[in-house]
């Protein structure tokens, strides 16, 4: 596994500067947008991404839940932090290429609110789990985290009604992705879950070691108040 | 249910001595109305646009006082954890706090109501009758995701601080139903039934978890 961990990194690097190269230099040049387009390569693979470390988290806190694991519970912390990451490159990304191409920083649409509001509820579970006094932080945020999964269908449901405007056409409009762009987009998506994957990986070590420190100075100080009581 | 209904005789029987919640709330909400409308200064057409989202972000403001002392005063004694050792349901003891909430917010909404009428020279262009209906499922909303939010922040460090950047987040299809609700009656120009509609699955999905996960946060350990 300690050995698996530096050959990942040397093929997350590989792959993302390849998925840089390609698309930057390989990706045809979008007829209308121009060269703003290719911001294109990084916002979509970081929402995908976004999504998916969110999907994980819900299920790493039903599973403390009904198990009480301390790993799944390791696995929901450290995906709600790197999903707030790539959430927080989603929504930066998406205004720089929004104001050139659509003449606006930010609009109330469907997909935007959806996303900030997923980014709104995550940070507000960062925040509790930094809050909360240790012995009680995995319970309350993994109520918090299937609280949040509860209301993504009614966000969705509300901006959904609330407005319907924009962007079908980019993405997901039916085939209008010219499939040059597509195949760089999916590099660039399994580049960017490489990265996710060994950002995860190694920040779940580092919880995990820094979990049995705690555990061994509790331990310590138990002792020793032990031994000078028994003095 | 029994424990539900002593329990809320207690919570009103306190607040109506005291009256600590209720001031606060009163005064808190009268202050936004007057900040808000003399910074705006609408004329009535205007403030038909925007007093749905007034009324409501004061009413959420002023809730969240009321919310914070919930299990405040549980807490002095140890009362909180005598709840847990005895045998009683958990969710009877979380329905009367909700209740108890239900009933201080609808009172200050009550008491509130008239002045934004006149402050703001509100008359609704669209079915009125359908405002008590917003009002009592956007209530019910905000109330039983803060009773459960609150029993969450009790375990953390400033709690008080803690219950808005829980419940806010999560409120806020919740309160974007309630402002576009009020909005289309008040200006009359669309229907509010799809809101009320997703406020009434907001307060049914959000009881259903609260009762289901209440008993393992009162427990939390």
């Amino acid at each position: 596994m300690k050995r698996a961990f530096p050959i990942l990194g040397v093929v997350t690097a590989a792959l993302l500067s390849y998925a840089l190269y390609e698309a930057l230099v390989v990706a045809p040049t979008e007829a209308t947008m121009g060269d703003v387009q290719r911001i294109f390569y990084y916002h979509v693979p970081s929402a995908w991404t976004a999504f998916l470390l969110f999907l994980i988290n819900f299920v790493a806190s039903v599973v403390y839940l009904i198990r009480r694991n301390t790993k799944a519970d390791i696995v929901a912390l450290v995906t709600a932090e790197v999903g707030v990451v790539f959430c927080t490159v989603v929504l930066i990304t998406g205004p720089i290429w929004a104001r050139p191409v659509w003449g606006i920083w930010w609009t109330w649409d469907l997909r935007l609110t959806l996303t900030l509001v997923l980014w709104l509820i995550y940070v507000s579970y960062l925040v509790l789990r930094r809050f909360s006094s240790s012995g009680q932080t995995p319970l309350l945020a993994a109520v918090l985290a299937v609280f949040g999964a509860l209301d993504v269908p009614l966000v969705y449901f509300s901006i959904w009604y609330f407005r319907t405007q924009h962007p079908s056409p980019v993405i997901g409009g039916g085939g209008s992705l010219d499939p040059r762009m597509g195949r760089v987009l999916l590099i660039n998506w399994a580049a960017f879950l490489c990265f996710a994957f060994m950002v995860c990986w190694s920040r779940y070590r580092l919880e995990h070691l820094h979990r049995e420190v705690e555990e061994m100075q509790a331990l310590e100080s138990m002792l020793e108040a032990k031994s000078g009581s028994a003095s | 249910m029994s424990l539900t209904r002593a329990t809320l005789a207690k919570d009103l029987r306190l607040e109506w001595r005291s009256k600590d919640a209720i001031n606060s709330m009163l005064f808190f909400a009268l202050l936004v109305v007057v900040i808000f409308s003399f910074s705006f200064d609408p004329t009535a057409e205007e403030s038909r646009q925007i007093a749905g989202g007034l009324v409501w972000v004061a009413f959420l403001f002023a809730a969240v006082v009321a919310l914070n002392q919930t299990w405040a005063r549980e807490l002095r004694n140890q009362v909180l954890d005598a709840y847990r050792v005895s045998p009683a349901p958990a969710n009877s003891l979380f329905l009367a706090k909700a209740f108890g909430n239900f009933i201080f917010v609808s009172v200050l909404e009550v008491l509130m109501t008239p002045l934004f009428i006149v402050f703001y020279n509100l008359r609704a262009l669209g079915p009125a009758y359908q405002l008590p209906m917003v009002a009592v499922a956007g209530t019910w909303a905000i109330v039983v995701n803060g009773t459960f939010f609150a029993a969450m922040s009790l375990r953390t460090r400033s709690r008080e601080i803690m219950l808005p950047l829980l419940l806010f987040p999560i409120s806020i299809p919740a309160l974007l139903a309630m402002v576009e609700a009020t909005t289309a009656i008040l200006t009359g120009e669309a229907s509010a039934k799809f809101w009320i509609v997703l406020l009434v699955a907001y307060d049914v999905v959000f009881t259903v978890g609260s009762l289901w996960l209440f008993e393992t946060v009162l427990n939390a350990e």
